[in-house]
């Protein structure tokens, strides 16, 4: 009995302990995963580092104000960024921001905007599973 | 003797300067109070990439044609779910600055049925802000003339005093 409620209570407190909000965000990886397989059966895994070059990298499709994400998320990930309005962007960073990337629709909606501003087109489920690793691992 | 009269008028007449300023200043912040957006819905989508307008700057015609054609909104697309467009269109309208109760300061010198998209292009916003400096408006911390916060340090509260 009380081992029982030892692991009972062991239990729980795992629980309590687990980030609140990984679900979400791996149910998100996920669906990318499943989505990047299905545009290409070679596809293994995302990578952080292409998703860095993705976020600092010059484009020419998109918009002239906004060649890089960096243009207004800023060179630091871990750091505010700022729209061209004047208002401040979260971290995108999950470390600065523990709440970010937790709710699909808005992930959904802020990448077709931001993909269509700076690339000039929707990102693919590949770039948009790299992007999320990078900022998930730091 | 003469100080026990003279001190306490002294004293008198200072409270009353005091107050006729604070009085004064407080009509002025009136004049320039337009009540900030109280949704919340409206507040998330709007207020994500600029200050969320008041929706007391704009005839409700103004923000029934910004919300029918988000896909080009200032050059980009912040289009939104049908859903979300009609809740966030019915708050804007039922508080723009003509709807019934308002009259917005900020509409003198429109004509009627006129809808327009850019708060900066209202008469009065002109006239107010005619003494900026061309080169105030292209600094790095203003960038954009969205950018109210940038000089009205209160604007997300609803002041747009002179600062």
């Amino acid at each position: 009995m009380t081992r029982f409620r030892q692991s009972f209570v062991l239990l729980c407190a795992a629980a309590l302990g687990m980030p609140a909000f990984a679900g979400e965000r791996e149910d998100l990886i996920a669906r990318y995963t499943a989505e990047a397989r299905a545009a290409d059966p070679a596809f293994t895994a995302f990578s952080a580092a292409r998703g860095e070059a993705l976020h600092r990298d010059r484009h020419a499709g998109g918009k002239p104000d906004t060649p890089a994400c960096t243009s207004c998320h800023g060179e630091d990930a871990r750091a505010a960024g700022r729209t061209r309005a004047g208002k401040a962007i979260e971290p995108m960073a999950v470390s600065a921001s523990p709440t970010r990337y937790t709710d699909a629709a808005k992930v959904e909606k802020w990448f077709k905007r931001n993909c269509t501003e700076v690339l000039g087109r929707e990102c693919t489920a590949r770039e948009k599973g790299d992007w999320l690793a990078w900022m998930m691992k730091q | 003797m003469k100080t026990h009269i003279i001190r306490p008028l002294a004293v008198g007449v200072a409270a009353l300067v005091v107050t006729a300023v604070l009085l004064g200043r407080a009509q002025a912040g009136d004049d320039e109070f337009y009540p900030p957006v109280t949704d919340k819905l409206t507040l998330q989508e709007c207020g994500s990439c600029h200050l969320a307008f008041p929706p007391s700057m704009l005839p409700a015609a103004s923000w029934k044609r910004m919300m029918g054609d988000l896909q080009h909104h200032f050059g980009d697309d912040a289009s939104l779910d049908a859903a979300t467009t009609a809740a966030i269109t019915r708050y804007l309208t039922l508080n723009a600055g003509d709807a019934p109760g308002h009259g917005s300061k900020l509409l003198r010198g429109l004509k009627a049925g006129e809808a327009p998209l850019r708060i900066t292009e209202l008469p009065k916003w002109v006239r107010e802000h005619r003494e900026v400096p061309k080169t105030d408006w292209t600094r790095k911390d203003v960038s954009s003339k969205a950018n109210c916060a940038a000089c009205h340090i209160d604007a997300a509260k609803g002041y747009f005093e002179d600062d």
